[in-house]
């Protein structure tokens, strides 16, 4: 089938990775991926940090480029939240009926959801020879609800030894702007994130938000802890030794 | 309204007293100092330009009529905060400390949080058995929810027809507006009776009962303390705080662990009973589903030790002269948001702060400085919309959570708190809006939504940022920012943007598929 890749800004800006990920997985699975060129950022940032203004105008530019595009697919969990749920609150906020209707009317996918409920399937033909532990974001988990759908395509992955994390529900402490605006504890929430992270002995952390993982990477970077992270994405796409 | 007493009319805030973050002017005058400049952490928001409606000058603008001041640019390259912005308020006490700035010295305390993430992880085992039990808890939980929202939805309604009740049942009701109206009328009520006994809760707390009685030289006892029992069946008079009002019966329902209430309500001659005005319920069905869900998600118990419901006067059993005051105390204000006034469904069980992974490693003290209101998650949404944000410290509460959400998966009453946190966001963002002088904070996110809303724009923005980001980055990482970013640097390292973004990725791919076919 034909898909749409919402491929979200930071990913586009910072982690262009998880996009091609996105591309070649599809690909691969024998669909054809289009890229709305007119994509920008979707509004989350703006709305969750109290600029509903600047956030409804974004969101109104989304729901214009995509409005045509049938199925939408993208990489980021907290991006898909933000359309499926906040555009309506959003758009309750500017008195916006115009903008509930537009955004009730997408059919957007975070990218498991769609390769595991649209498409029926969990085995990607992926090999990833790596220890790997899955972090589910809170975006993922409480506002989209991804259950297992993560760690079911994971135990399909050749080669990958999938560990527990311990505390996996808990913030690792990102919040977008709360990681700056109250930077002392979420760098106290990711200590504790790094220390169950490092107790699994896993060499690949993966979620579905690449934003949580630049928190937890950087603080693992930081210390020098020898775990790398990685987009789910980036492990569905990965068929042989590297990676 | 003021935090200290909560009497009526605006409060003007101090300019020293406002968050040194989203201040645009360097204290006093609010005047710029300086027109626009280019320094803005971020590469890509560094395109800049006219922002939206204002036309205020964006980041990167060289000129223009409203830029910022150097002394906030000197603060957002420094990343300044903390107690040395820190005014006055009007009353000439100095100003409660933001969040940020409270939750770091609780940070430093080794002891409080061992015990913070001790005590959290055993009231989240208790949480999740307890909750866990019914098979119907999903089901009570949104009972619970409708339920409050009926009882708000005619609060006026039902607190009259309680004050009726309640005088026919031969009590008196009293109504206080404000904290103070409260102390006032309580010591009032007690002056003459003796030593008081207390047993004492968070209504109490919140309108600093204990304050007004040794203010005014009462002597009180702790209902509940390990010496208080003599004295408490000697106090002739007795002070209580309340869960829940049935309207119709004109009834108050308190639940509590140890029987300091329930001492007091059969011991003593004169009982003032104080109550938040938002736990009215329309009748005693109600309560069916309430006392379900109050004393699981408060301490992970299937029922309360102790119920206690007393209605009015009952001719020679318990107390000959009872009084209800009802505290408004900012939650008509709370009702009158449209959106906010789902907080006033709050049943104080406290479970959001058991969950809740910033109040895990702070405490109370950050959200409630002065001790008086809720803390936690619910806190961080009540204060704010009970008082307003037009003071650093309660416009600092809406921020501090990361959105988990942890706390709306176990709210008994299904409050959506970091929906109220994110509306609350946007409330203390509009006000500061029409400021002479845009908040830093405010260019920066009008410069990026207008970096955003062209592709190519935007595409321009990430290749300056990148080509910046790699100059500074070492190893592929970037160990230190400047600016408010440098906040993201103290502790964790950022990976060095790619060479090349996504979509060039993607242009430069489909141009050579383009010349293969």
């Amino acid at each position: 089938m034909r898909v749409a890749l919402f491929v979200a800004c930071v990913d586009d800006a910072m982690f262009p990775g998880t996009g091609r990920a996105v591309t070649s997985l599809l690909e691969r699975l024998g669909h054809e991926v289009v890229f709305p060129a007119g994509q920008t950022c979707c509004g989350q940032l703006h709305w969750t940090t109290g600029y509903r203004r600047e956030a409804a105008g974004l969101a109104r530019r989304f729901t214009g480029v995509f409005a045509d595009a049938g199925t939408i697919v993208t990489p980021s969990a907290s991006c898909a939240a933000a359309v499926r749920s906040s555009y309506r609150s959003m758009a309750r906020a500017a008195d916006d009926p115009d903008l509930e209707r537009a955004a009730a009317g997408l059919e957007v996918y975070e990218l498991t959801e769609f390769l595991v409920d649209v498409l029926g399937v969990t085995d990607v033909g992926a090999r990833f020879p790596h220890r790997v532990a899955y972090q589910p974001t809170c975006h993922a988990s409480r506002a989209l609800g991804v259950g297992d759908r993560p760690l079911r395509l994971l135990r399909a992955v050749k080669g990958l030894d999938l560990v527990e994390l311990p505390a996996a529900g808990e913030c690792c402490g990102f919040g977008g702007a709360f990681a700056v605006k109250n930077a002392d504890v979420s760098v106290a929430m990711v200590a504790d994130k790094v220390r169950h992270v490092r107790d699994t002995g896993a060499d690949v952390l993966c979620a579905l938000d690449n934003a949580c993982l630049a928190h937890i990477g950087g603080a693992l970077s930081r210390l020098r802890a020898g775990v790398r992270v990685a987009h789910l994405a980036e492990i569905l796409a990965s068929t042989g030794e590297g990676a | 309204m003021s935090l200290r007493e909560g009497e009526a009319g605006a409060h003007v805030p101090d300019p020293s007293e406002r968050d040194p973050d989203a201040s645009g002017g360097s204290g006093g005058s609010g005047a710029p100092a300086d027109s626009g400049g280019s320094a803005v952490p971020g590469g890509s928001g560094g395109s800049g330009g006219p922002g939206g409606p204002g036309g205020v000058v964006g980041p990167g603008s060289s000129a223009g009529s409203g830029g910022f001041g150097v002394g906030t640019l000197l603060r957002l390259v420094s990343g300044q905060q903390g107690s040395a912005a820190r005014g006055r308020g009007p009353d000439g006490k100095p100003a409660l400390p933001r969040f940020a700035e409270a939750a770091r010295e609780a940070l430093a305390d080794a002891g409080a949080r061992h015990d913070l993430a001790e005590s959290a992880g055993l009231a989240r085992d208790r949480l999740a058995a307890a909750t866990g039990e019914p098979s119907d808890w999903e089901e009570l939980r949104a009972a619970g929810a409708a339920i409050r929202d009926r009882a708000l939805l005619d609060l006026g309604a039902h607190l009259e027809a309680f004050e009726r009740a309640v005088t026919d049942a031969g009590g008196t009701v009293h109504w206080a507006r404000t904290a103070s109206d409260a102390r006032r009328i309580v010591a009032s009520l007690v002056r003459e009776g003796g030593e008081v006994a207390v047993a004492d809760g968070p209504v109490l707390r919140e309108v600093r009962l204990a304050d007004a009685l040794a203010e005014q030289g009462i002597s009180a006892c702790d209902a509940g303390g390990p010496e208080g029992r003599d004295r408490v069946r000697a106090a002739r008079v007795a002070v209580t705080g309340a869960d829940f009002l049935v309207a119709d019966s004109g009834t108050v329902v308190l639940l509590e662990a140890d029987g300091a209430a329930r001492a007091c309500l059969t011991l003593a001659e004169k009982l003032v009973c104080v109550a938040g005005m938002d736990r009215a319920v329309p009748d005693w069905t109600d309560l069916e589903v309430l006392l379900q869900l109050l004393p699981r998600a408060a301490g992970g118990q299937r029922l309360s030790p102790q119920v206690s419901a007393w209605t009015g006067v009952v001719p020679g059993d318990g107390p000959s002269e009872v009084h209800v005051v009802l505290v408004d105390n900012g939650r008509t204000r709370i009702l009158g948001d449209d959106v906010g006034r789902e907080a006033l469904r709050c049943i104080g069980c406290g479970a959001c702060s058991a969950v809740c992974p910033v109040y895990e490693r702070v405490g109370d003290h950050p959200y409630d400085p002065r001790g008086t209101g809720p803390s936690g998650p619910i806190g961080a949404v009540w204060t704010p919309l009970a008082r307003g944000v037009d003071r650093a410290q309660t416009a600092s509460l809406p921020f501090a959570s990361t959105l988990c959400g942890a706390c709306a998966e176990v709210c008994p009453v299904k409050i959506d708190i970091p929906g109220l946190l994110v509306h609350l966001r946007g409330e203390v963002v509009d006000a500061r809006r029409n400021r002479p002088v845009p908040t830093p904070e405010l260019a920066v996110m009008r410069g990026l939504a207008w970096t955003m809303a062209d592709a190519r724009r935007f595409e321009a923005a990430v290749g300056r940022g990148s080509r910046w980001a790699r100059l500074v980055a070492r190893g592929g990482r970037i160990r230190r920012l400047p600016g408010l970013l440098g906040r993201w640097t103290e502790a964790r390292d950022l990976a060095a943007p790619p060479a090349e973004s996504f979509r060039v990725w993607w242009r430069r791919r489909e141009a050579a598929r383009r010349r293969l076919r």
